[in-house]
């Protein structure tokens, strides 16, 4: 439904009345700017849409958006969310997670929703730590981390929540950096455009528990060797200078310096609507420091979205049996009469 | 399909006119005894009997053939009068095997009738029950019941020899032996085969063969009481006084999902249930998934978590929300459940009990979750509490729950326990035009630019249910306490203290829609039997039981369990004594003790397996006041 006859909404529309407690200089503030930048943009009016989070500091983010919102338990957003769209096709619907919110306690309802392609929008932002409970690991710290809960370094193998998408065949999958802002924008636009479930993982920040962890891919002179931008139909390149590309070698990604013998035909070329999700679960296995990691869009693909197929039986069932009677249905089968 | 009642195939041998009979039908769980009961049930409906049955499965799907751990049953009351249980001591028994035999013998009146199916007594049959003797050989037996060893395999056999012979196979022929006993018992009590073969017509109707089998099964049964000498009479139980009208056979988890239904409808909105499989639950998710023409969304969720959460989502988008399942599966829900008292919005959580903690007894009956339902949560979290009597009262539960949830906004947990599910009885139909109506209704659009006030509350402290996508209503909510009349995250001290409060008198404010508590018997007396959920019919006939011999007891059934209904108190101290009998180890009584300051005495049993009469007759006389 168009919202033609409303002026046209700005940012400062979607803020909430709320202030914004998040620490100062958490990235958390630079994606609550994109998204209220984005929102405007999308055409839908604000009572359309409903944000909602499960717990951890990312989670305080629907408070701050002038739209519906539910701040909920600890993992459970995208099973709320599933069970929302599911009697509410009309609304568009974001979930808000972290690390620890998304992967670890609610890795189950995460699984889920990524392969019955529910059409939400999924947000985690990834700062590899537990924020909100002051500092212990979460499922992203790296090896060897040293942190309040593993003192003598994390020996918990991470997990890569974009395999993990990938793994259980989510339909749109995409990385963006909170810093990165012209890139997330974009990112949170196409994720809103996208018909399915489409999840995004977003490197975030935490300068009190975990400062610096994406120094790597945000600093302004190493981020063009550590982070290759994904562009469908575009071969991998990256470097300052645009000479370093990704090549196959067999099954294996390998960085290779273009020049010497070596053309961007030599090169892996993006595909973001491969069927199969042979490639985007390579490009999301490519870990720095050995390789750039991708930004940008995984996978885009379309498939059947479990709500609208929910709302296709109901409406199926409707056309050959009728709306249903409950009249006739306690009178069926074998009855007698008293009296 | 709409029968009066039928004549019966006459027997031409003597009949005896009886009030009621008790009957169990009872073998290994590849048997087919719960298809053969139920037909007992549905046949006796059907001449009009008041009827309650009992089915009693094992705990493992496929428990080794012919061990103890493998027999299933099913039990009948049937009576010409109103009746509330499937009675306690059985007039009939009929086995399939010594391990049937072995488990069920105790419950068989002395004198009563023992049907037992001799070719299942063969000596592997013996070893798995662990028996060395045949005991069909026993003169104990003889002595103490009107034995009948019938070899119902080879009649069987014998009665299908041409559809052998056309190329069934002996494991098909073998298969149809219940139908045999069903046909014996028929009759036995006079009852008409006609249903049961419009039932196997229906049922296998691109099966013929199959048809023809269970038919002329049924039909050798028949036959052999007619014709053996060992029957000399068989029994006539007349159809009961029930109220005039229309009637129908219903279970317990049937009545719950039509229940759930009609309460949509009659408060106008789509249902959604989410839910994850879980004994004795599960077929309520079953009956409402072929609904979906009527508006009926159901979600087979990942796990019980997000089972609840999921209907809270819907919930919040303006759908008549449902969660179903059993104990174990409500401790997972617990902290969605208090998210929901926080959210302050409508949803049904339903417990149909099972026996024991963690998975304990997963197909037997207990009522040992009150704890669980009234404070089994973290922080003050309470919400209403209302349980089922029987199955039929489910259709009604339903409908009384939703329209408490969505006057009050508030979760509202229902209990039912897995006697009342998979149980039956006749069920007089209601007329959609005779039920009352649930209103519901939403916050308006506000276009004036004014502040949306989610917490601001009505006279019975309700909040407004306001949904997506309605205009000018924006708003946040959650489960961190907020501040009432904004909604507004608040962690002031007195705020906490006023919510926590307020969300108590809300729920205390359920018991002004509710209505006092009624008392059967006596006003006031020697003993009063408070009882709730499932063992209500055995309560009731108990203290109608002691009505008749004279004594000053009465009977008073909780159908809300939190809050209590405003008189409770003042009924309690009519009595000299209160009697608390419970499918627990007292739950219900240590409530009762601590709010009314009552000294109730309890009378409890946790065998996973419902009250007897007797037993709480014996109780009650034993508390009588000296
Ligand atoms: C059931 C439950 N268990 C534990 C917690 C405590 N808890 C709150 S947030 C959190 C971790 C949050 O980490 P993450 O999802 O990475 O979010 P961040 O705070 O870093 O944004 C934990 C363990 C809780 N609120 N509920
Ligand atoms: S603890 Fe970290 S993630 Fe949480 S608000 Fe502070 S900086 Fe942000």
């Amino acid at each position: 439904m168009a919202n033609d006859i409303a002026p046209a909404l700005t940012s400062a529309d979607f803020a909430s009345d709320q202030d914004v407690r998040w620490c100062p200089g958490c990235g958390d503030y630079s994606i609550l700017a994109q998204m209220k930048k984005v929102m405007p943009q999308l055409g839908i009016p604000r009572e359309k849409i409903v944000f909602i989070s499960g717990i951890g500091c990312s989670s305080r983010f629907p408070y701050y958006m002038n739209t519906y919102g539910m701040h909920s338990i600890h993992g459970r957003a995208p099973a709320i969310a599933t069970g929302l769209k599911c009697v509410r096709p009309d609304l568009q619907v974001w979930v808000v997670t972290g690390d620890g919110d998304g992967l670890s306690i609610g890795g189950n309802h995460f699984l889920h929703l990524m392969r019955r392609n529910v059409d939400l929008k999924i947000l985690l932002f990834n700062n590899r730590i537990y924020g909100l409970t002051k500092g212990q690991y979460s499922p992203t710290s790296p090896l060897g981390k040293i942190n309040k809960s593993a003192p003598m370094g994390v020996i918990d193998n991470p997990l890569n929540p974009l395999s993990v998408a990938i793994g259980a065949e989510a339909t749109f999958v995409a990385r963006s950096i909170d810093v990165n802002i012209k890139h997330l924008g974009e990112v949170l636009k196409r994720a809103a455009e996208h018909k399915g479930t489409a999840f995004v993982e977003i490197y975030q920040n935490c300068n009190i528990f975990n400062d610096g962890a994406f120094d790597y891919a945000t600093d302004k002179v190493s981020k063009f060797d550590t982070t290759v931008e994904l562009e469908h139909g575009k071969p991998l390149i990256f470097g300052k200078n645009k000479n370093k590309g990704i090549r196959l070698n067999g099954t294996e990604p390998e960085v290779v310096e273009l020049g010497k013998g070596i053309s961007e035909d030599d090169l892996l070329f993006h595909d973001e609507k491969a069927p199969e999700p042979t490639l985007a679960y390579l490009l999301s296995r490519m870990r720095h420091p050995e390789f750039p990691e991708p930004i940008g869009v995984f996978r885009a693909v379309d498939h059947p979205k479990y709500d609208v197929e929910l709302n296709k039986q109901v409406e199926t069932a409707r056309e050959k049996k009728g709306p249903g009677d409950l009249d006739a249905l306690f009178n069926s089968g074998e009855t007698w009469t008293v009296g | 399909m709409s029968t009066t009642i039928e004549p019966v195939v006459q027997s031409h041998k003597q009949t005896t006119k009886i009030p009621s009979a008790t009957i169990r039908f009872a073998g290994d769980s590849g048997d087919g005894m719960q298809i053969t009961g139920d037909q007992f049930t549905r046949t006796t409906a059907l001449l009009g009997n008041d009827i309650a049955t009992f089915p009693d499965y094992p705990a493992e799907i496929r428990a080794p053939k012919g061990t103890l751990a493998g027999v299933s049953a099913f039990q009948v009351h049937f009576s010409s009068e109103d009746i509330f249980t499937p009675g306690d001591q059985l007039d009939a028994l009929v086995v399939m095997n010594p391990a049937a035999l072995k488990t069920n013998l105790s419950d068989l009146r002395k004198g009563g009738i023992l049907i037992c199916n001799s070719d299942g007594f063969e000596k592997k049959d013996l070893e798995l029950a662990g028996e060395t003797e045949n005991p069909l050989n026993s003169q104990v037996l003889e002595d103490q019941y009107q034995l009948f060893k019938v070899p119902m395999n080879k009649i069987v056999e014998i009665a299908l020899k041409e559809l052998k012979a056309a190329g069934m196979s002996t494991k098909e022929i073998d298969r149809c032996k219940n139908f045999f006993a069903l046909g014996l018992v028929y009759w036995l009590y006079g009852r008409d085969m006609d249903a049961t073969i419009r039932f196997l017509q229906a049922k296998f109707g691109n099966k013929p063969q199959i048809i023809e089998a269970n038919t002329k099964a049924l039909q050798a049964g028949w036959n052999y009481g007619e014709t053996t000498d060992a029957f000399v009479s068989n029994y006539k139980i007349d159809p009961a006084h029930l109220p005039p009208g229309k009637y129908r056979d219903i279970n317990g988890n049937q009545a719950m999902a039509w229940g759930l239904m009609t309460a949509a409808k009659l408060s106008d909105k789509e249902l959604f249930l989410g839910s994850y499989p879980i004994t004795p639950a599960s077929d309520i998710l079953h009956e409402l998934a072929k609904f979906k023409n009527m508006g009926v969304r159901t979600f087979q969720a990942e796990d019980e978590i997000a089972a609840i959460t999921s209907a809270i989502g819907a919930a919040y988008g303006g759908a008549m929300a449902i969660t179903t399942s059993s104990g174990p599966g409500i401790a997972l829900k617990g902290e969605a459940i208090g998210l929901a008292v926080m959210l302050e919005i409508p949803l049904l959580i339903i417990n149909i009990q099972r026996g024991g903690p963690s998975t304990g007894l997963p197909t037997k009956t207990e009522q040992a979750d009150l704890f669980q339902a009234i404070v089994g949560r973290n922080g003050e979290c309470p919400l209403p509490v209302i349980a089922a009597r029987g199955p039929g009262d489910c259709f009604y539960v339903a409908q009384e729950a939703w329209r408490i949830s969505t006057r009050f906004m508030c979760p509202v947990m229902i209990l039912s326990d897995g006697y009342i599910a998979n149980g039956s009885e006749p069920w007089l139909i209601p007329s959609m035009k005779d039920l009352r109506k649930i209103p519901v209704t939403h916050a308006p659009e506000q276009i004036d630019g004014s502040k949306f006030l989610p917490y601001k509350r009505d006279e019975y402290l309700s909040r407004p249910w306001a949904i997506p996508g309605t205009k000018g209503l924006m708003h946040r909510i959650g489960g961190l306490e907020k501040q009432d009349v904004t909604g507004n995250v608040n962690y002031e001290p007195d705020n906490h203290q006023h919510m926590t409060n307020t969300r108590a008198q809300k729920v205390e404010n359920v018991a002004l829609e509710i209505g006092p508590q009624e008392v059967e018997g006596p006003e006031s007396g020697d003993v009063l039997v408070l009882s709730w959920g499932g063992t209500y019919g055995a309560c009731r006939t108990a203290v109608e039981a002691c009505q008749g011999q004279g004594l000053k007891v009465a009977h008073a059934h909780l159908r809300w369990l939190n809050p209590f209904p405003s008189n409770l108190g003042d009924v309690l101290k009519n009595y000299k004594k209160v009697l608390i009998p419970e499918l627990n180890m007292g739950q219900l009584r240590t409530f009762i003790r601590s709010k009314y300051l009552v000294d109730a005495i309890g009378f409890n049993k946790v065998k996973g397996r419902p009250f007897a009469i007797a037993e709480l007759i014996a109780e009650i006389k034993r508390v009588l006041p000296k």
